[in-house]
């Protein structure tokens, strides 16, 4: 296991400097900067080698066909061969690959918007709103935060069934709608970016609440629309265990159990479905990446609203 | 003005039934009656009634018989036994790393600080089944430089063992949540007032000491946040196992009891399923309770 021992060995540094006594502390503290620094970012970059890493053996597996994955270093080239896996994958089974990234869209980023939308608006009112019971009501929220999917996936699945609904699309997109920890940051967000007074004074000038709502408060509150969004888009486009349970119809597939669907196939043709595999890993994950990276500057904000205080 | 103020707050209770409305019946629907169900689903038993083939199945009212079935499965105590295993690996090093590396980014010598958060933050968007096959041909002998190199300096790596599972999942997991809490307890330093810090190097303390004795404390509160959402994430690990048991061998069909409860769902025994739900709901509020009572207790020390 070499990225603990990437690990241990820049905590053993610090160990041992933290672990000195009194009297070697005055010399800790006047080690040369030059050294401390050194040090700092030392393991600093050991951290990030050990984060990017396997996802550059992705990037490179991704480029290989399969007797060169075996044959070959995992960080080492073979022949190039990335524009004729990319044009397998998004041609085997008729597209089968760009059917699950759609699906994938339509259940994470249609799911996240309305998602995001019904928390803004919870949060809003939870925040903004005088009305009997307010706080025994977010109360359930707040337990709403703490219950394990592992409690409510099974009577869901057979829900669902008695329904007509597992096998579509509806089964997987609605049970994901309702997040309790979206609305109590909807609460916090709407508490920090709209101030009470400019409500206030909108309410004096005769405004109505869903006016005030859409044209004052809403556009205030994009970046934790954003936020919310970022979230949600994550959860939905790596959900596993539900559209596992639900979905038969390898049509339906979201792109993460229609990449597990080929593993569970891989020894019927290693050739074909281990570049199918790779590749499609590593541009199941390229949304992901782009909407985090153009979402960065909202990303933070909702980490840590909801946990320091 | 009294009659346009309670005229004001009827108007506010049913603009704020719009506003919540939604959520409600979502969180009604889809999380509050499913947990319903699952009460009701545990204390019963689908049997075929009738003779052959026209009979419909239905549900018979068995009482606590699928817990006491749950309780006395050795398989189903054995995942808990697992995940707890899991668990005392996986938490102190995760939130120790997460702790070390949060406090030398906060430290005055790290340099490209929003630069090496991105990259931390990186394994946190992969999705874990990805992660987890990424992971798994980086255990496979043969494929994976890391067990390579590892044979090469003497080291075997042994994924066919109970312990070498855990260390292959721990490790796969520790590599995806990590950075998540570097930012959350780095933000945390972020607000500890810098003359706190200021006085301490008045009084002679390193920036080590610092470190461990006037930063970290003042975070704790984020730090025990992070343990908690960790032990409720890492006790219904299911994913990963599931995934990473191609390369471990020893990782069975009830290896967590997330797994456990998979299994039975497939072999249609709802009531079972829904009873060892139940359980491991139960033990996820015990063990939720218990973490913040025993940070309670510390911090009165």
């Amino acid at each position: 296991m070499s990225p603990s021992q990437t690990l241990t060995r820049p905590d053993a540094a610090v160990t041992s400097g933290r672990a000195a006594g009194p009297a070697e502390r005055r010399s800790t503290r006047s080690a040369p900067p030059l050294l401390s620094k050194g040090v700092v970012n030392g393991v600093l970059l050991a951290a990030m080698l050990w984060t990017v890493l396997p996802l550059t053996w992705l990037v490179i597996a991704a480029t290989k066909g399969y007797a060169d994955l075996y044959s070959t270093g995992g960080f080492e080239f073979a022949r190039v061969r990335l524009w004729e896996n990319l044009v397998e994958l998004f041609t085997f089974g008729d597209g089968l690959f760009l059917r699950w990234l759609l699906n994938s869209f339509l259940y994470a980023g249609v799911g996240a918007l309305a998602s995001s939308m019904i928390s803004i608006m919870a949060g809003y009112a939870f925040d903004k709103f005088r009305f009997p019971g307010k706080e025994r009501w977010f109360g359930l929220v707040l337990l709403g935060v703490l219950v394990p999917a592992a409690v409510t996936t099974v009577p869901l699945y057979l829900m669902a069934s008695d329904l007509g609904l597992t096998n579509s699309f509806w089964g997987v997109f609605l049970p994901g709608l309702a997040s309790p920890f979206g609305v109590y940051l909807g609460r916090v967000f709407s508490q920090a970016y709209v101030p009470d007074e400019l409500l206030e004074a909108t309410r004096v000038d005769g405004a109505g609440e869903l006016r005030t709502f859409w044209q004052i408060a809403f556009p205030l509150l994009r970046p934790a629309f954003a936020t919310l969004f970022l979230f949600g888009f994550t959860a939905g486009w790596n959900a596993f265990f539900m559209p596992l349970l639900m979905l038969s119809d390898h049509h339906l597939y979201p792109v993460g159990l229609g990449l597990f669907m080929w593993r569970q196939q891989i020894n019927a043709d290693q050739d074909l479905f281990y570049p199918l595999l790779m590749t499609g890993s590593l541009v199941a994950i390229l949304p992901l990446i782009v909407a985090f990276f153009s979402l960065q500057r909202y990303w933070k904000a909702g980490l840590t609203a909801g946990a320091v205080k | 003005m009294p009659p346009t103020r309670s005229g004001l707050a009827r108007r506010q209770y049913g603009v704020a039934a719009l506003f919540t409305a939604p959520f409600f019946l979502l969180f009604f629907a889809f999380t509050l009656a499913p947990i319903g169900y699952g009460g009701w689903l545990s204390l019963h038993r689908e049997q075929t009634s009738g003779l052959g083939l026209g009979g419909e199945p239905e549900q018979v009212f068995v009482g606590l018989d699928n817990f006491t079935k749950a309780l006395t499965d050795p398989r189903f105590l054995g995942s808990f036994v697992t995940v707890g295993l899991y668990c005392l690996v996986y938490i102190p090093i995760m939130i120790g790393i997460a702790l070390l590396l949060a406090l030398l980014l906060d430290s005055a010598y790290a340099r490209a600080k929003r630069f090496f958060q991105l990259a931390l933050y990186l394994p946190n968007i992969v999705p874990g089944l990805i992660a987890a096959m990424i992971w798994t041909y980086l255990y496979t002998p043969g494929l994976s430089p890391i067990i390579d190199a590892l044979e090469q300096v003497g080291v075997p790596f042994n994924l066919g063992s109970d312990a070498g599972a855990i260390g292959a999942v721990a490790n796969l997991t520790t590599w995806m949540h990590t950075g998540y809490n570097v930012i959350i307890f780095f933000a945390a330093l972020q607000a500890v007032p810098r003359e706190v810090i200021e006085a301490s190097t008045v009084d002679g303390a390193g920036q080590i000491r610092i470190a461990w004795s006037v930063k970290a404390p003042m975070i704790r509160g984020a730090v025990v946040l992070a343990v908690l959402f960790t032990v409720i994430g890492a006790m219904q690990l299911f994913t990963e196992p599931f995934i990473v048991r191609d390369a471990a061998t020893t990782i069975d069909q009830a290896w967590t009891p997330s797994l456990y409860i998979y299994q039975l769902t497939k072999a249609y025994d709802m009531g079972g399923a829904a009873a060892a739900s139940l359980i491991l709901t139960v033990v996820l509020a015990v063990a939720s309770f218990l973490v913040t009572r025993f940070s309670k207790k510390g911090a009165k020390l």
